[in-house]
């Protein structure tokens, strides 16, 4: 085993499992929340990565330059913006099936995630789109000649520390404040939390606005990073972030971020050293394993059953 | 019949649960500052009553006026926000938060002074305060479900079966800690299948059978009633 390929790796799959972490926390949330899988939660991924250019241009419009300034306004309008529709794909495509069959929401979700998708391929347009690079450059550890090195990019530091930022923002909404114990007892019982003042349905929102809200993150990140996306990436990141969230353990919290740097860095070292081209293969792989041998995840409760 | 000014008033209520009627022409009122209590056999309809008047389910037939205002059309939360606070059947504590966070999800925002009468009235809860309240017995998870209730200083609180699959004594400390509760003038409908107790408590009692109010009457009343005792007392 080659050191320096291994480190670069890890360094690769911190930076992926922060990705799928941040977009996990989404699909846990919700399940947690409601009891279902909100699989257009893909689809808000990759709006936010055209929202991400289109706040781009704008802002360079408006002669904004510093890239501090621009990275730090683009994510904030993104998540906002990213948020609405969070907000609105629960109100128009879950909420009106609140009281129906199990099954009704998810036949919904997939509608609402095929009509996102060819929302945007119709209004931007089917082929793959891009934005210059902001941030360049990075640095390189253990520098030993002009093949052995391991490199960090200064897009990937942006990535981790943002993600770790976002992520304690949301722990300490949902352990530190009123609104996130209203989540937890809503998670817990939805019933005798309305009987004890509790607007459910806010809650509710509240949970696809945060959900919808990291997704953006991610979004608005790896278009920072890679430059280039299409209507399509929900899809597999999508996926991907939804095994993390079954591996951690789906409804919970915690485990959504830990599932999300297990799959990163496995993914990331299956690419390495075994193949590139099946390492999505390798992942969904993974998904099946944690179904059948422990379908409660790393760190779910297996007793959890919501009705 | 009750002189006080009502603070619940439930009116020719019928409830069913999806096809199933359950409830049929329920009448009934709770006095300000009484103890009304509801006996009824296992299955009579009493929770459902209970949660019919938060709306879950919504009654089919009938009127539910508390505090003056109707509330039989309100959602749920905006009914507990008025006032009306339940301790349910099964307690329904929040069993992975803390004592203390369930205490505070049962009001709007935490009165110490509330917080500290309810610590006074159940030591436990103070001493388990950082506890998971899963973790809790079931006599102390009964009383967190009361000191919740409890949080949000209710105009009437509701009990359904609060002695539920608890040991002698322990109902005896809960019984204890209505009766501390009713001196400080909080208002009760306590639902039990505990007749004996329950009547001793309460100022008046109705009885429940088959999702119909069968009688009505003061406590002593129905304590002494020889039907009562045989159906509820195991009195012969
Ligand atoms: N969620 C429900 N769905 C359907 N039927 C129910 C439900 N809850 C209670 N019932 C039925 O309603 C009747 C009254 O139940 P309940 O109100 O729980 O009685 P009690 O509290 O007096 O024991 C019973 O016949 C019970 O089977
Ligand atoms: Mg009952």
């Amino acid at each position: 085993m080659n050191a320096h390929i291994l480190l670069q790796q890890l360094v690769n799959g911190v930076v992926l499992g922060s990705v799928y972490g941040l977009i996990a926390v989404g699909y846990t949330m919700v399940y947690g929340i409601i009891g279902m899988i909100n699989f257009a939660h893909g689809e808000v991924y990759m709006i936010a990565a055209y929202l991400t250019a289109i706040f781009l241009a704008a802002l360079t419009l408006l002669g904004i330059q510093s890239p501090p300034v621009v990275i730090l306004m683009v994510l904030i309008l993104t998540m906002a913006v990213t948020a609405l529709y969070g907000w609105s794909i629960e109100r128009i495509a879950y909420k009106p099936l609140r009281h129906s069959t199990r099954l009704a929401p998810l036949i919904s979700a997939i509608g609402m995630s095929l009509i996102l998708q060819n929302f945007v391929r119709i209004a931007q347009g089917a082929r793959n789109q891009g934005i210059p690079t902001l941030l360049d450059g990075g640095v390189r550890l253990m520098e030993n000649g002009p093949e052995q090195f391991v490199q960090i990019t200064h897009a990937q530091i942006l990535i981790v520390v943002t993600a770790i930022v976002s992520m304690g923002a949301l722990w300490y909404l949902i352990q530190g404040t009123a609104m996130g114990r209203a989540c937890r007892a809503v998670q817990q019982d939805r019933t005798m939390a309305a009987l004890l003042g509790v607007d459910t349905d806010r809650i509710i929102s509240v949970v696809f606005v945060l959900g919808a809200s990291m997704a953006a993150v991610a979004g608005t990140l790896v278009t920072f990073n890679y430059g280039s996306f299409d209507f399509f990436i929900g899809f597999v990141t999508g996926i991907k972030a939804f095994t993390a969230a079954v591996l951690g353990g789906i409804g919970s919290l915690p485990g959504a971020m830990l599932g999300g740097l297990v799959l990163g860095l496995s993914e990331s070292i299956f690419s390495g050293f075994v193949n590139t081209d099946y390492k999505d293969v390798f992942a969904f792989s993974l998904l099946v394993l944690v179904l059948i041998f422990r379908p409660s995840g790393l760190l779910g409760h297996p007793e959890v059953e919501k009705v | 019949m009750n002189q006080r000014e009502p603070i619940l008033k439930v009116r020719g209520v019928d409830v069913a649960h999806g096809h199933t009627p359950v409830l049929h022409d329920v009448t009934l009122e709770v006095g300000l500052g009484e103890i009304v209590t509801l006996i009824g056999a296992n299955g009579a309809g009493k929770s459902t009553l209970l949660m019919s008047l938060f709306g879950l389910p919504r009654v089919a037939r009938g009127q539910v006026v508390f505090a003056g205002q109707e509330i039989t059309a309100l959602p749920t939360h905006r009914i507990a926000r008025l006032g009306l606070a339940l301790v349910p059947e099964g307690r329904r504590i929040f069993p992975a938060m803390t004592v203390r966070e369930n205490l505070v999800m049962g009001g709007e925002s935490v009165n110490e002074m509330v917080l500290e009468r309810i610590h006074g009235l159940f030591p436990v809860l103070h001493d388990r305060a950082g506890q998971r309240a899963g973790t809790l017995s079931g006599g102390e998870q009964q009383m967190l479900a009361i000191g919740r209730a409890l949080m949000g200083r209710p105009r009437l609180l509701l009990l359904d079966e609060p002695s539920l699959g608890l040991a002698p004594l322990m109902i005896r400390r809960i019984f204890q800690a209505l009766r501390e509760i009713v001196v400080e003038g909080t208002t009760l409908f306590l639902v039990e299948q505990n007749a004996n107790q329950a009547l001793r408590l309460a100022d008046r009692g109705y009885v429940l059978v088959n999702g119909c109010i069968r009688m009505e009457g003061s406590g002593a009343e129905l304590l002494d009633n020889p039907e009562i005792r045989r159906a509820y007392l195991g009195g012969h």
